[in-house]
């Protein structure tokens, strides 16, 4: 005899508990927890690095950053004097809460707050895996083309913010800027987006008043717990 | 690309749920899939047969379901289903929707027989 028997559970939900938790204790230390998620070569260790180097040496900033092999990027963050470890997934496509829950163990959460989290390189698979983040941060360049917001609108679906990085070269490529950002809105109409170069510096004023604005909402609460 | 991972976790579940139940052999899992989960279910399948493989006897069957993506419409409040894309409201023509599903990826059930 057979027999259906309801389960109604996330299959991911081993890594869903493990995000649930992570989610609480950054909220619980008032750690800003931000996701940074593209494709290979976006730009998202130089937007970190630009970011850093704006920032004063005390602040209590750390970063994750994931790839399949190497820790070239760890040492290229590590230069600007705050915490980096680098997750070397192997042949994982994504990070994982598992992979983030283990790298915090080596530093006092409390100490910290801002944690950026550089995924791997890939703009499909990290968009399922929850790292207990505040925001995922989807990072596009302007060699990518228009539509890769219709082509994988998983990701964009999901992030708070596109930034639109390597405008530089926009004299150079035959990309229809208001075209992409009218994709991005399609798939999610409320999507926050932001043009930058992080060679020219146009436009990391918008990023790091982005950034500033959601640290100030964490430190706000974190004012509002104390009183 | 993860779809392997995702294969291995929905059998790992499937066995687990049919364990629940002594001496009841697993015969389908059941899983729910949203248009924005970012999985595509032929790679799924594609893992699942090779991952499901038993040492004897019969592989269980994978059963999948795929959901459209669901919106409410900040305007009108009208929900309606659409591709994956999303769509304007169909009631108002606003843009303006909010995401309120299609990127589950759920275990739906187990069946198996006793």
């Amino acid at each position: 005899m057979t027999t259906v028997v309801p389960v109604e559970k996330k299959v991911l939900h081993e890594n869903q508990r493990i995000a649930g938790e992570l989610r609480k204790r950054f909220e619980e230390q008032h750690v800003l927890c931000l996701n940074l998620i593209s494709a290979p070569g976006s730009g998202k260790t130089t937007l970190l690095e630009k970011t850093l180097n704006c920032f004063q040496k005390n602040e209590k900033v750390a970063l994750l950053t994931g790839d399949l092999q190497t820790e070239n990027d760890a040492r290229r963050l590590a230069v600007y004097g705050f915490p980096v470890q680098q997750i070397v997934t192997g042949s994982v496509c994504h990070l994982d809460g598992k992979m983030i829950e283990r790298a915090l163990e080596k530093w006092e959460l409390a100490a910290l707050d801002l944690l950026l989290i550089e995924n791997v390189g890939n703009l499909v698979c990290p968009s399922s895996y929850d790292l207990g983040e505040a925001a995922k941060i989807v990072l596009l360049s302007v060699t990518e083309g228009e539509d890769k917001p219709l082509k994988y609108p998983s990701i964009f679906v999901k992030s708070d913010v596109m930034v639109i990085t390597k405008i530089d070269l926009l004299p150079y490529v035959s990309l229809n800027l208001e075209r992409m950002k009218a994709n991005a809105r399609q798939v999610h109409p409320g999507i926050e987006i932001i043009e930058l170069s992080c060679k020219t510096g146009d436009g990391l004023d918008v990023w790091l008043a982005w950034l500033e604005r959601r640290r100030d909402s964490v430190r706000e609460r974190l004012l509002c717990a104390r009183s | 690309m993860h779809e392997v991972g995702i294969a291995s976790e929905i059998l790992r579940v499937g066995q687990i749920e049919a364990a629940r139940r002594p001496g009841a052999r697993l015969i389908a899992v059941s899983v729910r899939i949203g248009v924005l989960a970012g999985v595509d279910s032929d790679a799924l399948r594609f893992a699942w047969e090779v991952l499901s493989q038993p040492t004897e006897g019969v592989a269980p069957r994978l059963d999948i379901e795929v959901v459209p993506r669901r919106n409410r419409c900040e305007v009108c409040s009208m929900e309606f289903f659409s591709d994956m894309l999303g769509e304007d409201c169909p009631a108002c023509s606003s843009r303006n929707s909010r995401l309120l599903g299609g990127d589950e990826l759920q275990l739906a059930s187990v069946e198996v027989e006793e």
